[in-house]
């Protein structure tokens, strides 16, 4: 038998090292599959929430998160392609049209 | 058995994120990222939710993985390579990981010293979750079929190439 705080402790592993890509890594595509991370460390603990309260609804929410994942998925990709299309790069810094 | 079979899913999941993180190619990021979702698949499963796991396996390192990597085969790796990453950054960001990790663990903390465990149970039938789906979660199924048809709408409309016209 697994103990549940197995699950939680990974889930908040992968939360923390999607955080740390994010922010390491430079480029829009591999900033943007961090937050594919750390939105699976999110399913991972409602995963284990779910199982600990005896609850199915935490696995409905687990499909609509990767639904909702997948449209963001569609759009950020479309929006990074377009950043490409006009700027020639998809690194963070030369983005600076807003002069951030 | 079942920890084992664990042990060794959770190492596949976090090897592999360190190895997207780690890795300076993008496509290969991406690829490492397949894997690392195959392996929560096989977590999903464990944890009683058996149609999760294969959700995850066929959309997640499926179809969405794929819509990546079109993307970065699209993009030239040349001209996109990530730049040098700078000290001070590299410093700041591990000092934040460590600060939320860190976080994390006083606030699960209670549940961390739990000892409920994840043994076979039935929950998480396919049955049971297409009744609760088109049961009780049936308007937020029907709004999530309007939020995937605009964002259908909007991908299209985002990366058409304009007439300069």
């Amino acid at each position: 038998m697994i103990p549940l705080s197995w699950f939680l402790a990974l889930s908040a592993a992968l939360f923390v090292l999607g955080v740390a890509a994010f922010f390491v890594k430079r480029d829009l595509i591999t900033m943007f599959l961090a937050v594919e991370v750390m939105l699976n460390a999110a399913n991972l603990a409602f995963l284990t929430f779910a199982k600990k309260q005896g609850l199915l609804a935490g696995q409905v929410i687990v499909f609509f998160i990767i639904t909702v994942a997948a449209a963001e998925a569609a759009v950020g990709l479309a929006i990074i392609l377009l950043v490409f299309r006009q700027r020639k790069s998809i690194k963070t810094d030369e983005v600076d049209l807003m002069k951030g | 058995m079942a920890a084992a079979l664990f042990l060794i899913l959770a190492a596949t999941s976090v090897g592999a994120v360190l190895g997207m993180i780690l890795s300076r190619n993008q496509a290969y990021s991406a690829l490492w990222l397949v894997l690392a979702f195959a392996a929560l698949g096989g977590l999903f499963g464990l944890l009683d939710a058996p149609f999760i796991a294969a959700v995850q396996i066929i959309i997640y390192a499926g179809a969405i993985m794929v819509l990546f990597i079109f993307v970065i085969m699209m993009i030239p790796l040349s001209t996109a390579l990530p730049p040098e990453r700078r000290k001070a950054t590299l410093f700041l960001s591990i000092i934040l990981a460590v600060v939320l990790a860190a976080e994390m663990a006083v606030s699960l903390w209670a549940m961390l010293r739990g000892r409920e465990t994840a043994g076979p149970g039935g929950l998480g039938s396919t049955k049971a979750l297409g009744r609760l789906l088109f049961g009780d979660f049936i308007y937020p199924f029907e709004i999530t079929s309007l939020l995937i048809m605009a964002a259908l709408v909007g991908a299209i409309v985002l990366a058409k190439k304009r007439d300069k016209a």
